[in-house]
């Protein structure tokens, strides 16, 4: 039983990771109909503009600034900074190519994943860097079942920021035009709606919100690698289909239960088994339900 | 004072396929004018040759005597033009109102930064947008509708919805594609009603294709027939129902019946 309910907390921990990472694939596809197959790379150079920004703050600042206000501001900071990541992939990687086949920007995408990954090696060197913790780990008792504050702090920030997501995509005038250009893009510019604001901001929402995720994910696994976007990444994007294309909820949804698999099957079946078992279970899914979640029967639009 | 539209000598190709040949169209404020011919004529492509959707190879296209032509789309709708489709370019899953406050995109003039603090003048701006949504959706006898997912909307409705939307853009001029397409004979007699009232109300200038005479009859001061790309007739109703060249085209020669 305690492990059960430890592995609960483990799996809303990893979980968070995916689900936050996931949306980045799923909004760009809900206003694109691509995937942005760099996302998972986008996230491993959000994690390393968080680990420069960290390094730099706790050096100039940790004397006098209590730990959680340089946390704050260290994931502002990277939010912002990660968010041009997003804008540059779009404008340089996808908007040449918003007319070619689809199959052109998948390519280009990986490429761009490439770039990145061997671009950061030839500029940091092979050596790997270790995130600084931000927050001291504190772990908690809770009737046998260990919980630190490292991990409830990651479950928390994913949902906050979620859930200022959702608001966005509700409220404002931003959110509305993704929201519609997933449904029905021909009639958006008709509106006055430039897909070349909505286009970028998409992105850099998804690289924000990944860079958050790196942050956090340092926190809890601090060695930064410039390859360790590409598993997490492709677990993502799993979450982003299972959820259904171009559906947030969806994708976060997925996102939990991809953790959930992913560490409750090791409970059942040996461990080396995990990743085998655990992405059957999803391909059984998706044969039964190919549109994910919530994914839209329409989207036989698929230009791919 | 020039013309609110003016399309002079507008030609395009898709390859080697001449889509469109020497279109000409002068609207003023206020006009309705109609725009019929069989399928497969190029209609609907001169509405999207004039909206911006493609760039016409040759000719002019002006608003309000400014070039328009190989303009963005979003860039025109800005400028003052509205526009429906035939086949119903909403967005499912988003209910009624947000469709509408959607179509005040460019009226909400807020910033990033706005938004998220909820100044008092995003939350001034949001409230008008909101009002005058609930305002349109009566003039369109759709406010009973409002909270209502799109897709479970009768289909008359949903057309109405459509035509609120490009209402709420302010425009100048509204092109309405096909705005009567599958809709029963009650829904057809509510939509002459409504776009009697949306000209009369706006004074609105507007460009229609259709395919029921009666309809565009009924409504149109003006009309033109377009065959395989080509105008063949243009007047007043009258005339063109007479036109041998027109019934010609709809109901082919006489002597191969």
């Amino acid at each position: 039983m305690d492990i059960f309910l430890q592995n609960i907390i483990n799996a809303l921990q990893w979980g968070s990771f995916y689900a936050v990472v996931s949306i980045g694939y799923s909004m760009v596809y809900g206003v694109l109909m691509l995937f942005n197959f760099a996302h998972g790379d986008i996230f491993m150079v959000g994690t390393y503009i968080g680990f420069g920004i960290a390094t730099l703050l706790l050096a100039l600042f940790s004397a006098f600034m209590p730990g959680w206000m340089i946390f704050i501001l260290v994931i502002l900071i990277t939010m912002f900074l990660a968010s041009f990541v997003g804008v540059f992939v779009e404008m340089v990687g996808y908007r040449p190519l918003r007319g070619a086949p689809r199959a052109s920007a998948a390519i280009t995408g990986l490429m761009i994943g490439i770039i990145f990954e061997t671009g950061n090696l030839i500029i940091l060197g092979a050596q790997r860097f270790s995130f600084p913790p931000l927050i001291e780990s504190v772990t908690y008792n809770i009737g046998g079942i260990y919980v630190t504050n490292v991990k409830v702090l990651i479950i928390v920030a994913s949902l906050v920021m979620m859930f200022a997501l959702h608001l966005f995509i509700k409220k404002t005038k931003w959110g509305m035009a993704m929201r519609a250009m997933s449904y029905d893009f021909q009639a958006v510019p008709l509106m006055g709606v430039s897909i070349n604001v909505i286009a970028p901001m998409t992105f850099a929402i998804g690289a924000g919100l990944a860079s958050v995720a790196g942050i956090l994910y340092g926190q809890a696994y601090p060695v930064l690698d410039p390859y360790m976007g590409i598993s997490l990444g492709w677990k993502a994007f799993v979450a982003a289909i299972l959820g259904g294309r171009g559906s947030i909820m969806g994708a976060a949804l997925a996102g939990y239960l991809l953790g959930f698999i992913e560490m409750f099957v090791p409970m059942i079946f040996p461990s080396t088994f995990r990743d085998l078992i655990a992405y059957s279970i999803i391909l059984v899914i998706l044969t039964f339900r190919p549109r994910g979640f919530f994914g839209m029967a329409h989207s036989t639009q698929l230009r791919l | 004072m020039a013309p609110l539209l003016n399309v002079r000598n507008m030609t395009h190709f898709f390859g080697g396929l001449r889509a469109v040949s020497d279109f000409n169209l002068t609207i003023e404020p206020g006009e309705i004018r109609g725009l019929i011919g069989p399928n497969g004529a190029g209609k609907t492509t001169v509405f999207n040759l004039i909206t911006g959707v493609y760039n016409p190879t040759e000719g002019v296209v002006e608003l309000e005597g400014e070039n328009i032509k190989g303009v963005e789309t979003h860039r025109i709708a800005d400028m003052g033009l509205g526009r429906t489709f035939q086949n119903l370019a909403l967005w499912r899953h988003m209910n009624v109102i947000d469709h509408i406050r959607m179509a005040h995109y460019s009226q909400l003039t807020y910033g990033l930064l706005g938004a998220f603090f909820g100044t008092p003048k995003c939350r001034q701006q949001e409230k008008e947008v909101l009002d005058n949504s609930y305002k349109l959706l009566e003039l369109f006898d759709i406010d009973q509708f409002a909270t209502h997912n799109i897709g479970n909307l009768p289909y008359g409705a949903q057309r109405r919805v459509e035509m609120a939307r490009a209402m709420a853009t302010r425009p100048k001029i509204l092109f309405l594609d096909e705005p009567t397409a599958g809709m029963t004979p009650d829904e057809l007699i509510r939509m002459i009603e409504i776009i009697r009232q949306v000209h009369r109300d706006f004074g609105v200038a507007i460009f229609m294709i259709e395919h029921r005479m009666k309809f565009v009859m009924d409504l149109c001061e003006s009309i033109q027939t377009m065959v395989f790309g080509e105008v063949i007739a243009e007047g007043p109703p009258e005339v063109i129902q007479n036109n041998p060249e027109v019934i010609e085209a709809y109901l082919g020669k006489e002597d191969l019946h």
